[in-house]
């Protein structure tokens, strides 16, 4: 039987991630946006971070502050997973170049980006240290809080996370309120249903997606900055992230682009991703963990098959998701 | 938004422009794009413009075995780019490449390990020929099946699409690992070279070939046969085609079987005649480089050949750079990121120009791009200035629709 109380901590550890890029992604997508650059911003986000993390901890020599460790870097990967926002919005809003290329060309960017700088942060920078390794760092990121320790299995399954952990599910938890209750979640709804009668009701469609779009990506890019500082424990090792933005785009189908149900989605698709090591296999078949990390793209097919076979309206993608807004094409 | 104050620009649809100014504003963008690679390079490698470029050019065309990389790369990226291709120009975002190309690459493996050296070669390769075009046009066609039946939204199927079928090649990787443990398949067949496909002059050759022969295929396809007609008409427009007497959905399941089927056969390709195993990474990404391609080359395939050469070359160029400077290989990445929205933003300056208000003529324009494109155009636009800003004030009127907002959006 799985060990529950050692199997959720480490679901949610792999969930936080995917719940950072999948917030990201919906407040994105209702825009109207189908960001598919969402996996190279958040390996923008990490590596912006990593290098935030890196300067100051060479220029502190040891004695950091708490405040700044955990400031720096994370001011870094925002800035860094915005300008990647912005220029996504750019080519896609103002200039109305094809969604699905310019994400595409974002991933291929960002991931080159942050592999690049993982790889190379050393040589440039000109220290003699043998490996990114920022343990100091990261021990303020995943710093949970003093007494979840002496709780027992609840302290373990509900306390035992870094700030980043709960940001992520208030994060997620708003944007669904916002999304769902708000006059500019209403608004942002009518941008991604259908710009042309938003922009006749007088809402500024532009900077509608631009804001939506860059928050997205801000959001998503700390999705990147979690996995380094505090699942990895601060070490950069490239290609370590993966797929996992890929996972975050499925994960947004899944939820059926309700950021609320999102925060249960990802813990089942991080449980989904990390399944194998708790069933049973042997070790003459090592091939099965495979097909496991393979569930979580075929249920999120399944639910897009069915979704769009109930033909529901409010379970739909937004309308006019991957279109370019141009008034005057109408 | 009102009359009170006329906005600084506007952008108006141009109604076509020129090929020879179209090819003038890509090759603008290109350049530009080039400079700021070389500007980013030297900044991080500290190395001058000039060895930069030479250093490029060694990489790319260094050598007779580098030049026959380059192209033998060149022609499989360009292959994927011209199997997406008629599912593009029938606007279903075919992105699953990679997931087609690997299933057409596991089908092949798997012909090649199960009945190597069992069957003559010469079947072996006719199988792994059919297998591997069977597996990659099923896989092409689920999603399009769905889009068919259910209008499924086909970005996001074909990408689930593409990691299942990686999930499924990483289970049989290690299902036929060699050895045991190791975690991967290895050269396979090598003392015998069973079902390795037969090789035309040297060994690059083969794919360079049929890339030729593809690209003029689908050019013919494309724009001399039926097929091709109706696969653009449904691309224009699904209602037009139905009036037409097209079925739509039989075209996109046909059209997606061709495509996914093509892929398949370029995963054939990478296993069977260039790298003869299979990993989880054989595409390398390539997939989602032809997406870009084919849409950079605006569905032209003869454009789809320079479009990849510049890009196999760039990162070929990049790769050589970060290797002589002792940086990460993944350079190649950034550099093509780069080009890319250089020309994914110039596509802008195609389509659409840029009206700026009569008296003012100050620059606040963003690209860099987009100042060459301004000073060429300013005095042919100048009279269609008045009709323009008389079209944007009628934008206004339709105000009855504010109601409908609140109706349309769901709750």
């Amino acid at each position: 039987m799985i060990d529950l109380v050692a199997f959720i901590p480490r679901a949610i550890g792999q969930s936080v991630p995917l719940l950072f890029g999948c917030t990201g992604e919906i407040i994105t997508e209702k825009s109207g946006n189908l960001n598919l650059g969402i996996p190279g911003v958040m390996y923008v986000g990490g590596i912006c971070g990593v290098i935030g993390a890196f300067a100051y901890e060479q220029a502190s020599k040891g004695n950091m502050i708490g405040i700044l460790a955990i400031g720096i870097p994370m001011l870094c990967s925002l800035i860094g997973s915005l300008l990647m926002g912005l220029l996504y919005c750019f080519l896609t809003v103002s200039l109305r170049a094809n969604q699905n290329v310019t994400g595409l060309a974002m991933t291929t960017f960002g991931v080159g980006f942050g592999n690049f700088f993982g790889g190379s942060l050393i040589k440039l920078s000109g220290s003699d240290l043998p490996t990114i390794s920022l343990s100091k760092t990261s021990s303020f990121f995943s710093a949970s809080l003093p007494f979840a320790d002496k709780l027992g299995w609840f302290g373990k399954i509900f306390l035992s996370y870094g700030f980043l952990t709960y940001l992520a599910i208030i994060i997620a938890a708003a944007a669904g309120l916002i999304i769902k209750k708000t006059r500019t979640g209403l608004h942002l709804r009518a941008v991604g249903e259908n710009p042309a009668t938003a922009d006749a009701a007088g809402i500024d469609v532009v900077r509608y997606k631009y804001i939506s779009t860059c928050l997205g990506c801000m959001i998503a890019g700390l999705g990147g900055l979690y996995y380094v500082m505090d699942y990895a424990s601060g070490i950069w090792s490239n290609d370590a992230f993966g797929d996992r933005g890929w996972l975050a785009i499925a994960l947004v189908i899944f939820c059926i682009w309700k950021p609320g149900l999102g925060i249960l989605a990802s813990i089942l698709f991080g449980g989904l991703y990390i399944v194998y090591l708790y069933i049973p296999a042997g070790m003459d078949h090592m091939e099965y963990k495979e097909l496991y990390k393979m569930i979580p793209y075929v249920v999120t097919l399944i639910v897009l098959v069915i979704t769009s076979m109930r033909n529901k309206k409010e379970n739909q993608p937004p309308a006019s998701l991957g279109l370019p807004y141009f008034r005057e094409n109408r | 938004m009102n009359e009170k104050k006329n906005p600084l620009f506007h952008i108006v649809k141009r109604k076509s422009m020129p090929l020879s100014k179209q090819m003038m504003v890509r090759l603008i963008a290109v350049a530009v794009a080039i400079a700021v690679c070389a500007i980013v390079t030297v900044i991080t490698t500290g190395m001058n413009p000039l060895s930069v470029f030479a250093a490029t050019f060694r990489g790319a065309f260094g050598s007779g075995r580098k030049i026959w990389i380059t192209l033998q790369d060149t022609a499989i990226l360009l292959l994927i780019a011209l199997a997406l291709t008629p599912a593009f120009k029938m606007k279903f975002w075919n992105i699953g490449g990679e997931g087609q190309v690997l299933m057409g690459g596991l089908a092949s493996a798997a012909c090649m390990i199960v009945l190597g050296d069992k069957i003559p070669d010469p079947v072996l390769n006719l199988l792994m020929i059919v297998s591997s075009v069977f597996l990659g046009a099923l896989w092409g066609a689920i999603p399009a099946l769905f889009k068919a039946k259910w209008k499924t939204n086909e970005t996001l199927s074909t990408l689930m699409m593409n990691y299942i079928a990686i999930q499924i090649v990483a289970f049989f990787t290690i299902y036929w690992e060699v050895p045991k443990g190791s975690g991967k398949i290895g050269i396979i067949n090598q003392s015998t070279n069973a079902g390795w496909l037969m090789q035309i002059g040297n060994k690059y050759l083969l794919p360079i070939l049929i890339s030729v022969i593809v690209t003029v295929g689908i050019y013919v396809y494309m724009k001399y046969t039926k097929h091709g007609y109706e696969i653009a008409v449904v691309g224009e427009s699904e209602r037009t085609a139905r009036y037409a007497g097209i079925r739509p959905g039989k075209v996109i399941i046909r059209t997606m079987l061709l495509s996914g089927g093509l892929c398949g056969f370029v995963g054939m390709l990478l296993v069977g005649g260039i790298h003869h195993t299979i990993t989880t990474t054989i595409t390398g990404g390539q997939g989602f480089t032809a997406v870009m391609v084919s849409w950079l080359a605006q569905f032209n395939p003869f454009t789809m050949m320079g479009v990849s050469l510049l890009i196999i070359f760039l990162s070929h160029g990049a790769s050589e750079i970060s290797t002589s400077c002792g940086l990460n290989q993944s350079f190649g990445e950034i550099i093509t990121g780069i080009i890319l929205f250089f020309i994914i933003g110039c596509e802008f300056f195609i389509q659409y120009k840029v009206i700026f208000r009569k008296k003012e003529t100050e620059n606040t324009k963003e690209g860099p791009a987009g100042q060459k494109e301004e000073t060429g155009q300013d005095s042919a636009e100048k009279p269609e200035n008045e009709a323009g800003n008389a079209k944007e004030d009628s934008e206004e009127k339709p105000e009855n629709e504010t109601t409908q907002v609140d109706e349309e959006v769901k709750s």
